[in-house]
């Protein structure tokens, strides 16, 4: 489990972070006030071609929501971080992120001239551009996982949005299971269609921590983990 | 705005007026570009086949078919009559203007041999994947294609169904012999297909087989055969 944190940070709502994990240190993430949004893109350090596969990631566990025991896989089969504690029982793999002419349909232009930084900006520009402080780009730009966001499915397919799903103090940890890049977004979820322009600040930690162990919950929680783990162990231990 | 239905809707077109009349054998791959206006038919010659897919602008190929934009496009998750394939940007590569089928799987992605391994075991390794397919076709293309352009695809004929409590099930498809969709193009776009030829679970009905492709020019779409 996690250890002491190397650092902390304050994220506010609708800004961008990223930072390259160590196998096994954690990443937490604290849902400040309740109602937060994190778009979370994985990709591994060591060779930006790969990255989270949310495909792999949904078939190889039979899910469709992310919470504690969940592998991320990348498309390599290989698990890049772990979902290894959740207060709040579901993250959307669904719905993607918002682009900027989403948000302006929606609350209208946004500048730096008009609203400082306080400006709205959709989280595919703003990962793009995190993306590209890194050598990367668009191409690198994968589906997103949205961290403190439920989003459901009926039987006819539909998207059911469930509006205020993550409590305040709502806590999720991630493992690094691969030495990973991380970026997080947190603008609000690109369903979420409420009225006001409300991004939700994320209180984030990286702690010291250890690779998952022989008897690791989420590496015996399926047969295909354990052997998505075991993948990664020869390739990254 | 959903394109969710239960009415399958049938093509005027006609086989004889086509541009590009060609099978693709399973395990095997196509790609190669329409422009906008065409169409494009995909038919399941035997039933219950898996159709992987990815669609490009062609003039910008980081302007790539998203399956959760596309999803988040319509509110619904399965694709068929009416659906916009978008990009990330936004914009419609493509709409779904005939689907005999009724149902196909945006979640799935594509067998690799890597999630193989995960998924099956180590005896599956070298087992023929669809990834194989599409990093094969891209190269074979060029043009600066290559694995950092294979997002997530569409499983044309597929059935991924998702439970109202966040599970996700491979089932037995609804497709059958002949069944077919058929798309038109909003741009020039490339469209990239691997016929799969996974063994290991009920996608292709444990028997891949051919499937064929249909394309007519946009003039042949403007005055259907009567």
């Amino acid at each position: 489990m996690a250890g002491a944190a190397r650092f902390s940070h304050r994220l506010p709502g609708g800004a961008t972070w990223s930072h390259i994990l160590r196998r096994g240190e954690v990443l937490e993430l604290v849902d400040v006030g309740g109602g937060a949004n994190a778009a979370l893109l994985l990709i591994a350090a060591r060779d930006p071609s790969e990255r989270l596969n949310l495909p792999d990631t949904l078939k190889a566990q039979h899910v469709a929501r992310i919470t504690a025991g969940v592998a991320l896989y990348s498309d390599m089969g290989r698990v890049m971080a772990s979902v290894i504690e959740d207060s709040c029982g579901w993250h959307d793999p669904l719905a993607g992120h918002a682009r900027n002419a989403e948000l302006e349909a929606l609350y209208g232009p946004s500048s730096f001239e008009t609203d400082g930084n306080g400006r709205r900006t959709g989280a595919r520009e703003e990962l793009i551009l995190e993306l590209a402080k890194h050598g990367l780009g668009e191409h690198n730009l994968m589906a997103t996982i949205n961290l403190f966001s439920k989003v459901t499915v009926d039987e006819d397919g539909r998207l059911r949005f469930h509006p205020d799903h993550s409590p305040a103090s709502a806590r999720v940890a991630l493992r690094a299971d691969m030495e990973v890049l991380v970026l997080l977004n947190a603008g609000p979820h690109p369903l979420d269609g409420s009225p006001d322009w409300r991004p939700r600040p994320i209180e984030l930690a990286v702690r010291v921590g250890e690779p998952a162990a022989n008897d690791d919950f989420t590496r015996v929680a399926c047969a295909e983990n354990e052997r998505g783990f075991a993948a990664t162990d020869r390739a990254c231990a | 705005m959903s394109a969710v239905t239960d009415q399958l809707v049938e093509s005027a077109l006609e086989p004889a007026d086509a541009v590009l009349d060609l099978t693709v054998a399973p395990g095997d791959g196509w790609i190669g570009e329409l422009e906008a206006g065409q169409h494009l038919r995909i038919v399941d010659l035997y039933g219950n086949q898996a159709v992987d897919t990815l669609f490009y602008d062609a003039h910008d190929y980081a302007n790539r078919y998203s399956a959760l934009d596309t999803v988040r496009g319509q509110g619904a998750i399965y694709l068929t009559t009416g659906s916009r394939l978008l990009t990330g940007r936004g914009d419609s590569l493509a709409t779904i203007v005939a689907d005999t089928c009724g149902r196909h799987d945006t979640l799935g992605g594509a067998c690799s041999q890597e999630s193989n391994v995960v998924r099956y075991g180590e005896h599956t390794r070298h087992m023929h994947a669809c990834r194989q397919t599409f990093l094969t076709q891209a190269l074979a293309w060029g043009r600066g294609l290559d694995k950092r352009d294979l997002a997530a695809n569409i499983n044309f004929f597929m059935n991924v169904p998702v439970t109202a409590e966040g599970g996700l099930t491979f089932e037995d498809g609804l497709s059958a012999p002949g069944k077919y969709l058929e798309l038109r193009a909003d741009r020039d776009m490339l469209v990239l297909i691997s016929n799969c030829p996974q063994l290991n679970n009920p996608c292709n009905g444990y028997d891949p087989t051919p499937v064929k492709l249909l394309a007519w020019a946009p003039d042949a779409v403007q005055r259907p055969h009567q």
